[in-house]
Order: structure tokens, then sequence, then C-alpha cells
């Protein structure tokens, strides 16, 4: 029974998960300086539902025992009681200026995207992400940009009729199909991001559920966000903007790591990006020659 | 006696005279708002079953991960024209069909005031729906991007000719039901049916009218534009030509949320009517009942964006639509509040209409509370577009919506067939209903919160258990409407229990007051009104 109990309370209170479990109850708690807000206001929501229900439907349930006709119950003929009535009004309206005054803190910070560190350029593709670093510590960041789509495990197993089991997609013991990708979006710990999000073709939204919140990549207009994770690690998401046929299978993954890793990485990334324009440069010089 | 002038010599020519023995005459050519009330309950009822047959196929390729029957692109029509298919052609028409019979037996009149616009409105509706739906068997396929139609998604399909038709006609046919309610709310009560001793569900239809008749104008705009930009080389939604698709979404949800009240507050007005009958006790509040509805309706208009807190809009804005959104919870509180109040000191009996509105208010109001948490800004950052979302409307409109419109059919089925249905079997629907409903429903909140997006056709493994639960519910739900359809058809054609004129013990209103099953013709003369028969003849002014 404990074990039960504690079950129930770790799924429902799935404060340590960045990404989703098997039998999860409630939202993550994420991982980034702001994700904690609606987490939290989550769950202060549902406890003041929690027990206006059982106000309300313990009223119900005590009328519909208590008042049947069968238990010989005779009807009452009031149709009015004005000091309930402003009692019913009133709790309402101060309950609600309570969350109210919660969330507009939350909404808040989380449009403040001032004092960034760095910047990424989102794109929504059908059905693909691009990231584009744009600039780091100030600095501009050369040619360093990729596609992100689905891995080729998920991306075959989904296939109608392809008869393999999705369970069998794991990366490290978690089960990671339709939630992996080839590139994924690698981000310092502890740093200011702000991203600005765009679409391509259609419409998507760029969600991980452990930086708590989503924005919409839309064709013509640039929405900023922002994060700052605290904890190194690996975070999935997904599309959650319908953009077609293949909008269920193009997730979204972060890859979190401290600054000095990310530097290097980075580096490693811009070194590569000026040896692949050289080697271009070089393909390409010769040709006009050759069309002569 | 309500209909005092029953016999009057000089009537008795009009008020005898039965319904046409010719079957296309009756039926095709109808002026009658009774046959015509049947003819779009008839009508709903066979959208509900084609549009579930829909989600049947949604909830059998979410059964487990991995694609098994069908191609993302075919689920993707299934969610979109599941979605058309229930709101406009199975929960509007029910509401519309529960007017047409209803409201001139409520407020004493012998038909809609506008009885030829009747029936061009309902024969609008099939055509509309034969056109929706045969995008189905075209090379193109069918609508695939969504209810909401967003572009530039939906401007991708080969079907949004057919579907902005089928839009329009449905438009068309909305607005002219609703100005012949309005038409004859206003002008067709009996002397002494003052406005405030109209039945609350006369009440709702008022509001919802005027609801109607402001916004599906917007709708047919909306996608006309979606139209003209697919093939008249407009540029209203499209960025690279001077556009911008986030416009289509505030036209669309100007539109898209007072229709989702559209289809609440005459499930309100039904359920203030069936309350107060079982539980023998006058409704409690009724003016506060009606200007609930009213506030409802009033604040419909301006919290349009908070289906759109993910597409960027400016801090000000999602302040603004956040507070008003919230707002909603006051009014909508005051109504549940009423009801409870209503059972309160009652002398209940728990027949299926009872049931099923006693499932109303809670599940509704399990709907209202996750729409407050949807409300929250920061919090719906996260919910949004997932199945928590999903698991909120399923409960407002099939919980909410569409067991206000079985209760209502249970309530009236036997003044319209003159014969009682099967209480047992009525019983062994509700509690198959409600069980498997929830078994449905319920474990999409955990998906939502979990990170599960909506309109995806295969899902991560995490998601597996829930999912399986959910399509168990549905399969069971689905098969249990099946017990609703025996039910129906039995009470109608083969019940050889005969109902009263007064159906119900605590039944009040003019409606019980003609004898069962209605005449064709009712009211040919203004029945003389008496405030003991009436619902809410004695209010409090």
């Amino acid at each position: 029974m404990k074990a039960v109990a504690a079950t129930a309370l770790a799924l429902f209170g799935g404060a340590v998960w960045a990404n989703p479990q098997p039998d999860q109850l409630n939202l993550t708690k994420g991982v980034t300086t702001w994700s904690g807000e609606p987490y939290f206001l989550n769950n202060v929501a549902f406890g003041v539902c929690v027990v206006i229900g059982i106000v309300v439907f313990g009223a119900m349930f005590i009328s519909m025992f208590k008042f049947r006709k069968s238990r010989g119950a005779v009807a009452e003929k009031w149709t009015h009681n004005t000091k309930l009535e402003a009692l019913w009004t009133g709790v309402p309206i101060i309950i609600l200026i309570v969350l109210a005054k919660l969330a507009t803190t939350g909404l808040v910070s989380f449009a403040d995207t001032t004092g960034s560190e760095m910047t990424i350029k989102v794109t929504g593709y059908q059905w693909k992400w691009r990231y584009d670093y744009v600039d780091y510590q100030g600095k501009a960041v050369e040619k360093v940009g990729f596609m992100s789509k689905l891995d080729g495990r998920s991306d075959r197993t989904r296939q109608l009729g392809s008869g393999m089991d999705p369970g069998k997609v794991t990366v490290d013991g978690y089960n990671t199909y339709l939630l992996d990708v080839d590139h994924p979006l690698v981000l310092p710990i502890n740093t200011k991001v702000r991203f600005v999000i765009t679409g391509a073709d259609v419409i998507h939204s760029w969600w991980v559920p452990a930086l708590g919140w989503k924005m919409d990549a839309i064709p013509g207009v640039i929405n900023s966000a922002w994060t700052n994770i605290k904890e190194p690690g690996v975070y999935r998401g997904q599309c959650a903007e319908l953009c077609g046929q293949d909008h269920g299978f193009m997730p979204i993954v972060v890859k979190a790591v401290p600054k000095a890793e990310f530097e290097q990485w980075l580096a490693t990334q811009q070194d590569e990006a000026k040896l692949l324009k050289a080697s271009q440069t070089a393909q390409t010089a010769p040709a006009p020659k050759g069309q002569g | 006696m309500a209909h005092a002038a029953h016999d009057q010599h000089d009537h008795h020519d009009h008020e005898h005279h039965g319904p046409p023995k010719n079957f296309i005459e009756r039926w095709v050519f109808s002026t009658n708002h009774k046959d015509i009330g049947t003819l779009y309950l008839v009508f709903a009822l066979t959208m509900f079953f084609i549009g579930g047959s829909f989600a049947m196929v949604i909830r059998a390729e979410l059964f487990k991960p991995g694609l098994q029957l069908v191609q993302p692109y075919f689920f993707n029509e299934m969610t979109t024209l599941h979605a058309l298919v229930m709101i406009f052609g199975a929960i509007m028409p029910a509401f519309v069909g529960l007017a047409n019979w209803m409201i001139p037996l409520m407020v004493g009149a012998p038909d809609m005031a506008l009885p030829r616009m009747n029936n061009l409105s309902f024969w609008l509706m099939p055509f509309a729906f034969c056109v929706l739906l045969s995008t189905l068997f075209m090379p193109g396929g069918g609508p695939a991007g969504g209810w909401t139609m967003y572009p530039p998604l939906s401007l991708q399909g080969e079907s949004i000719a057919y579907t902005v038709f089928a839009v329009h006609l449905m438009g068309i046919s909305s607005i002219m039901g609703a100005i012949n309610i309005i038409a004859t709310i206003l002008n067709m009560r009996a002397p002494g049916m003052d406005l405030l001793k109209m039945p609350v569900f006369v009440w709702s239809w008022l509001i919802t009218a005027f609801l109607l008749i402001a916004v599906m104008p917007v709708l047919a705009g909306a996608v006309t534009m979606l139209l003209t930009d697919k093939y008249f080389g407009t540029n209203f939604f499209n960025a690279a030509g001077g556009g911008d698709p986030v416009l289509y979404q505030h036209i669309f949800w100007f539109f898209g949320h007072p229709e989702v009240y559209i289809m609440i507050l005459p499930a309100f007005g039904i359920v203030s009517e069936i309350i107060p009958t079982f539980a023998r006790k006058p409704i409690f509040g009724y003016k506060a009942m009606v200007f609930a509805i009213a506030s409802i309706a009033f604040l419909s208009f301006i919290v349009w964006a908070h289906h759109m807190f993910a597409v960027g809009l400016p801090m000000g804005a999602e302040i603004f639509f956040m507070y008003a959104t919230m707002l909603i919870a006051v009014p909508t509180g005051v109504k549940v509040f009423n009801w409870v109040t209503t059972m309160w000191g009652g002398s209940m009996t728990f027949e299926t209409p009872m049931l099923f509105s006693i499932a109303f208010v809670i599940l509704f109001t399990i709907g209202g509370f996750s729409g407050l948490m949807l409300a929250l800004a920061p919090a719906d950052f996260q919910y949004h577009d997932t199945y928590f979302v999903v698991a909120h409307f399923h409960y407002v409109l099939v919980t909410g919506a569409a067991f206000a419109i079985i209760a209502a059919a249970y309530y009236w089925l036997p003044k319209w067939s003159g014969n009682m249905y099967n209480e047992t079997w009525g019983k062994i629907h509700f509690w198959s209903s409600v069980i498997s409903v929830n078994v449905l429903f319920f474990p999409q909140h955990f998906l939502g919160l979990a990170g599960m997006p909506r309109r995806i056709p295969d899902y991560n493994v995490a998601f597996a258990n829930f999912n399986m639960i959910s399509s168990i519910g549905g399969f069971w739900f689905g098969a249990s409407q099946l017990i609703f359809l025996g039910v129906v058809i039995h009470a109608v054609f083969f019940s050889k229990k005969k109902s009263p004129d007064r159906s119900w013990e605590g039944a009040k209103g003019l409606e019980w007051t003609v004898p069962s099953p209605a005449p064709f013709h009712t009211f040919a003369v203004p029945p003389v009104i008496n405030d003991d028969e009436l619902a809410h003849g004695h209010v409090d002014h």
C-alpha cells in the first residue's frame, strides 16, 4: 500500500523527470530558471479546483442522498438566498485575483528577453527543424547551423506496417521512439539563451516540456522566447502545432552541456564550417574554366 | 387549462388538419416546426454516428504506439472531419432541432415565425455535409488541416473550395435559423408569457441566436479569404505577399469562441428545465441564471485570443485575454451553484433525463476546471495543443453539450412520440455512457500533462498505457450510443406505454399542457397563461 502511494505521488509530482515517463500524471517541473512557474501555477490551480470540486460535488451527493423522493423528502419552495448568492459570486472573484496575480508574475518574467548571452534562430520546416547559432557572449557566430530531423530508427519503425516494435527504440535504456533526432540542439547551461523562432512554410510550434513553454513558429513572424537551463541533460519535445502529414514526426532534442564543453563544441563547429567553406570555394573556383 | 380556446368552432378546420399524407410533401416541403425539428434531430443523430465513426478510427490508430491502420494524412483528415461533423453536423443542428420543436410549444406560439425559411435552413444542411464529406472520396482527399483551418497549412489542401462552400452553406443555415428563433421568441409569445416568465431554455436560445448572427458572418469572411488566397491571388494570410497568418487566427477565434458558447448555452437551458422538474422545486435564482447566460455571451466576444497564447502575442494582450477569460468562471460558477441549490431541499427522483443532467453538472464542471487552468497563460504555454486541451473540450462538449442533448431527448421524447421510452434501457445507456466517457477522456488529461501533443497519429511508448485505456473507453462509449439508438427507435415505433400529457410528475410549462404526442398544430389560438402552470411563473421582480 505504501509503495502504491509512493508511486502515485512520484507520478503526480514528476519533478525529477525532464522527459515523458510511462504513466506520468502531472506536468514536469522542468530544468530551467523559469520552468517552475507553469508547474507551480498548474499545481495551485489544480488544488483550487479540487477544493471547489469537493464542496460542489459534495453538496450534490449529499442532496442526492438526503432529498430523494423515495426517502420521503418533500420539496421546499424557496428560490433565493441573497447572502449565499453574494458569497458564491464574491469568493470566486477573490480566488481569481490570487491566481491572476501569480500568473501575471509568470508572464512578466517570461516576456523579458533582455540580458541574453546567446541567440539561437529556430526555423520550422515541414517536417524538421533548423537551428542557427546567431551569437554567443556578444560575438557573432559564423556559419553554425544545421537541420534536425527524426532519427533513422524511429523513422523506419513508424512506417505503416513496418512490423517493428516502437518499444525497442531506446537510448541509454530510455525509450526515444519519435523523440530522438539526428542532430540535437546543443546549448550551454547557466546561460540566458534567447530564441528567435519562425516558420518557413506553415505554422509549427517549438515545444520542449522541460523548458516550460512552447512558441509558435510562424512564416513571416519572428517570435522570441528565452531559457536558462540549470542542469546538463538531454531534453525532448515535439512540434505542437498541426503542420501536415508528418506533424507527429518532427521531434525536438535539446542537449544541455556545461559552458566549457559547449564552447569547445561551438569552436569545432565553426572550424568545420570554415573548412567546408574553403573546400567549397576550391571546388567551385575552377568551374567557369571547365565550362569555358 | 392553457388551451382554453381549443374547441372553438371557427378554428376547427384549421386546428385539426393533420400532416400531409404524401411522404415527400410532408418531409421535404415541410413548414411545420415539429416536423422540421424532427428532421434536424434525425440529421444530427445521423451525423453523430458518422462523426463518431471517425473518432473510432482515431482511437483505433492510437490504441498502441506505431502506425497500424491508416496513413498520417488520412489520420489528419479524420481529426479534421470528426470535429467539423460533430460541431456543425451533430451538436448545432441538434440544438436547432430542439429549438424548433420546443420553443413554439414553450412560449405558446402556433409555429416558428418564418416557416418557409425554416424549411430552407434545414434543407441546406444535408447538402452542406454531402459537399464536405464527398471530399473523402476525391483524389485530393478531405480537409486535413484541422477544423480551425489555419493557413498556410489549410491552403495546401486540395479540398479547401469544397470545405469553404460547405461552411458557407452551414453558416447561411445557422443565420436563418437564428433569425427565425429570435423572431419567434420576440413576436410570437402568447399574451402573458413575459420575457421573464420564459423557460430558461428559451432564454438560452434567444441569447445563442444573437451570438450566431454576430459570428457566423465572421467565419464566412475568414473562409472566403482562405478561398481567395488559394485561388484568386490574394495575400490576406500569405506573409510573402504582405499578409499575416496570425490575422486568420484572430478572425477565426473571434468566431470560434462565441461558437463554443453557442454549443453550451442551450445545454445550460436544457439542464435548467430538467433539474427543477425532477427535483420538484423551482429553479434557484431564475434571474441570476438568465443574467449569467447573458454575461457569458458578452464575455465570449472579448476572450478569443486565449486560443492563441502561444502565437507570440504582446504581453499586454496576453494579460488582457487571460483576465477576461478568468472572469467567465464567475457567471459559470453562479450557474453551477444554482443548479446544485435547486437540487438541495428538493424531492428528487432519478429518471434518465435527470441522470444525464446531474452527470452534465458534474462533468461539465470538471471541464470548467480544466478551462480555468487553461486560462492561466503561463500554464497554457505547457497545456496548449496537448491532450490536456483535448480532454478539456471533450468534457465540455461531450459530457456537456452532448449529454444535455441526450437528456433533452429522453425528457421530451414522450411529448414528441406520445410513448414512454424504456426506463431500464435508458438507465443502462446512462451508466454505460457515463462510465465509458470518463475512461475515454479522463486519462487524456494525464497524457497532455506528460507532454503528448494533440493531432498526432503516433506517439512515444511512455504514452502507451493511457492511450490504450482511452481507446477502450472510446470503443465502449461509441457502442453505448447504439443503445440510445435502440431506445429511441423502440420508444417511437414500438413502445406500448403511452405518455400522459404531463409526462413527468414535476414537469411545468406550456409544452406539458398539450396532448402527447403533440398534435401537428398546437396553440392555433394563444393559450391563456396561468402562472402556476409555468416553470418560472412567479419570478420576484
